[in-house]
């Protein structure tokens, strides 16, 4: 059960992001086109998804704890530091660029159209090339402390 | 602006999905759905399976929403791979430095209010507009 309902929520997500556009990619562009022929279409998108999650979150968070887990995961992280700005807005770069952000991309891996596979090619060795360049960097700030 | 008549309903009931999957994800597991998050977890060391499963079943659903409406898969014809390639990267790497994406800044951490996030999607929606007017004014929306 614990884990149908884990494969359900994949299921879910990614019939709502193909009906909603959100897997075509001259909609995106059209969506963050505000100073040219604006297409206002996913303003919708996330209206819906935001109102339904704020509006369930009130109810969820009231339980003692979630159904299959011991507790809920939340950020508690209320600063705003450099990162997450810098990270953002290159994150942001990349969505303009190709139209398309991670989920959408997911989902739209099984076309196998060529974009797709280059795009998420690259975004995982983003990711991996992150990871990689923190760790080294954790372990020099480490090393010269330690 | 150009509009048809109901053209926002398709994408409310997309989002609306979108938004019951998060809620899904929380009430059950405690897990944000933050789709950046859960796959970079696959990639770089912590493969715990509920990430597959939530992976695997987005995959699943993309081939099931392919096999009925290949049309909601149409790609861009003025992107380039080389500058799709480019794209892909950014993303990778600024969601794993910003923490998070689309789903977990735009539609789950706006949905508790979280000023991280909504500075975070302020930041990508900024850049991304910017980004569109570039493509547009400088290479005639082809790159």
């Amino acid at each position: 059960m614990k884990s149908l309902s884990l494969f359900a929520a994949g299921l879910m997500f990614a019939a709502g992001l193909a009906l909603s556009g959100m897997t075509q990619p001259a909609k995106v562009i059209g969506f963050l086109d505000f100073f040219g022929a604006w297409d206002p279409a996913l303003i919708f998108v996330m209206v819906g998804a935001i109102a339904v999650n704020f509006v369930a979150l009130r109810f969820i968070l009231r339980q003692p704890k979630p159904v299959f887990a011991a507790s809920f995961g939340i950020p508690t992280r209320r600063d705003l530091d450099p990162r997450l700005i810098g990270g953002s807005a290159i994150f942001g770069v990349g969505w303009g660029l190709a139209g398309f952000c991670p989920g959408p991309a997911l989902t739209s891996l099984p076309t196998l159209a060529t974009p797709i596979l280059v795009f998420v090619g690259f975004m995982l060795a983003g990711m991996a090339l992150f990871d990689l360049v923190e760790h080294a960097r954790i372990r020099r700030t480490s090393t010269s402390h330690g | 602006m150009h509009t048809e008549p109901g053209f926002w309903i398709w994408p409310l009931i997309g989002g609306a999905l979108i938004g019951g999957s998060a809620a899904l994800m929380m009430a059950l597991h405690g897990r944000i759905a933050g789709i950046s998050g859960i796959v970079s977890g696959l990639i770089t060391g912590d493969r715990a399976l509920w990430r597959s499963l939530f992976v695997g079943g987005l995959i699943v659903g993309g081939l099931a929403m392919y096999l009925l409406q290949p049309t909601s898969f149409t790609l861009a014809a003025d992107r380039s791979l080389g500058a799709t390639a480019l794209a892909g990267l950014l993303v990778g790497l600024g969601t794993r430095l910003g923490n998070g994406c689309t789903s977990g800044h735009g539609v789950c951490g706006i949905a508790r209010l979280s000023p991280r996030s909504i500075v975070a999607t302020i930041t990508f929606m900024a850049t991304g507009a910017l980004t569109v007017v570039v493509v547009r004014s400088f290479f005639g929306g082809r790159i």
